[in-house]
């Protein structure tokens, strides 16, 4: 099964979705399967700046506690309040529902130097 | 990496594998919180084949298994299953086994990882003995059947007859010229079964265990690893590499219920000396704020936030809807109630000491 082609992705499992001047970031679906039930999503606060390659939040399933990575740098814009009491949307909708943050890069064309789809199926042995 | 004899089934349902002490077994089918939440409702089915399966016989397996196991087995009553630690001389724990007492036959079931220790120490203590060691774990399956379903289920709809087993009771029998033992025992906090068959017989009881009731039939759904371990950690049972260990004896680790003092056993002059100087530290529950979970390994900190002990297992519980997590922590603080803080990564997250069981069934 291949992610969308529509967005960039990390090796580290996170995607970043690009609309105007936004990229929106989560996890794909085969990070959220691999972690099994997802308990909690730790989110930075909007107007936080983050560095690309540094971690942004964590998250935790039943399994195991993994860091999140922005793929980008810039300054988070907006969080997704639902992941709060519903962390299991990451899990359920990876690539829509269950996003996690959108940022306002400092150079939007830093996302063009991330994974496309086929080169992040290809580390993960999706097709 | 090993199979069991149900692997097919496992992954014709499109079970997630991982190797579990040599053994490729099924984490999870649907997702651990389903599994988990089902167990709890109504009846699930664990493929615990990787577990083994010893059988002793013999004027002296009685005397062998009263040297090597810290529980009085003299005491078993024919039909009964007791559970037991195996010591080294210093009084670490080798393993947490179960016994059980048939009529010219004991089994002792153990943990995967460590069936070659548990089998060498058998061996070691068997010479000059009248004793028979049988390892039947790869010639056998072992289901565990567990749920407030279960017995039910077993009573109405499976046409295995056992009369009245009672918890910790066991019986073997045949059905169709199969072999089969029946335990009430598990390890999920609920009440269920465990049955071993011979292993040609597992795909076939697998799939008639697992199909679809219809009518007043319960449906019994597989479940994996995962769950069981969440389960299990909910009902406040160890596990051997995260409560026990070879550094760990079964005083501290709050299983003094399963030592018999008075006796003999390999280990036997260390733990009563831990019991009579009293443990340094003791195996308790820790109930943490909030939705994040302590992992094993992460400090535990008292009020101060001096380091006072660590982390032995968490999760999120799925049933009690908290964070839960077993710990050591120094003995004079591991009373009930006591707060004290877990480091998170970094993050000093307030827990309290809890009794050590979260979750406990209403029958």
């Amino acid at each position: 099964m291949s992610v969308p082609g529509d967005r960039r992705y990390l090796k580290s499992h996170e995607w970043h979705k690009l609309d105007g001047d936004v990229v929106t970031i989560g996890i794909t679906k085969f990070a959220a399967d691999e972690l099994t039930d997802i308990t909690y999503v730790s989110l930075p606060p909007v107007g936080k700046d983050l560095s690309a390659g540094k971690p942004f939040g964590e998250i935790e399933s039943v399994k195991a506690t993994s860091d999140l990575y922005a793929g980008v740098s810039g300054k988070v814009v907006a969080i997704n309040d639902q992941l709060a009491n519903h962390p299991e949307l990451v899990n359920n909708d990876p690539f829509n529902t269950g996003w996690m943050i959108k940022i306002k890069p400092s150079d939007a064309g830093q996302i063009n130097a991330l994974l496309d789809a086929a080169k992040y199926d290809a580390t993960t042995g999706q097709h | 990496m090993k199979r069991t004899a149900i692997y097919e089934n496992h992954a014709a349902l499109g079970a997630k594998l991982v190797d579990f002490a040599g053994w490729e077994m099924p984490l999870l089918y649907r997702g651990i919180v389903e599994e988990h939440v089902y167990t709890r409702t109504v009846a699930s089915v664990f493929d615990v084949s990787h577990m083994g399966r010893l059988y002793l016989r013999g004027a002296d397996a009685l005397t062998l298994l009263d040297r090597v196991c810290t529980r009085n087995c003299a005491k078993l009553a024919v039909g009964r299953c007791g559970y037991a630690h195996v010591c080294n001389e210093q009084g670490g724990i080798l393993d947490d086994v179960i016994v059980s007492r048939g009529e010219n036959h004991w089994i002792v079931v153990c943990n995967a990882s460590n069936r070659d220790k548990v089998i060498r120490q058998l061996r070691d203590n068997m010479s000059g003995k009248k004793v028979e060691l049988d390892d039947r774990t790869e010639q056998t399956i072992m289901l565990a059947i567990q749920g407030p379903a279960t017995m039910a289920l077993f009573r109405e709809h499976i046409p295995i007859k056992f009369g009245d087993i009672k918890r910790y009771g066991f019986v073997t029998g045949s059905y169709m010229g199969m072999e089969y033992t029946l335990f009430r025992t598990g390890y999920t906090g609920e009440d269920g079964l465990e049955l071993v068959l011979p292993a040609a017989a597992g795909p076939l009881v697998w799939d008639y265990l697992t199909q679809d009731g219809g009518g007043d039939r319960p449906t019994v759904k597989p479940a994996g690893l995962g769950a069981r371990d969440t389960l299990r950690l909910e009902a406040g049972m160890p596990l051997y590499g995260h409560e026990l260990g070879e550094h760990i004896d079964p005083i501290s680790s709050s299983c003094g219920w399963a030592v018999d003092l008075m006796k003999d056993f390999i280990g036997a002059a260390a733990v009563r000396k831990i019991a009579a100087d009293g443990p340094k530290r003791k195996l308790v529950g820790l109930t943490l704020e909030g939705r994040r979970i302590a992992r094993q390994g992460a400090a535990v900190l008292d009020s101060a936030g001096k380091p006072i002990g660590e982390v032995t297992s968490g999760t999120f519980g799925p049933t009690v809807q908290k964070s839960i997590a077993m710990a050591y922590v120094d003995t004079p603080l591991a009373t009930n109630g006591t707060p004290l803080k877990v480091d998170l990564r970094g993050e000093h997250a307030p827990a309290v000491v809890s009794p050590l069981q979260f979750y406990k069934r209403i029958d």
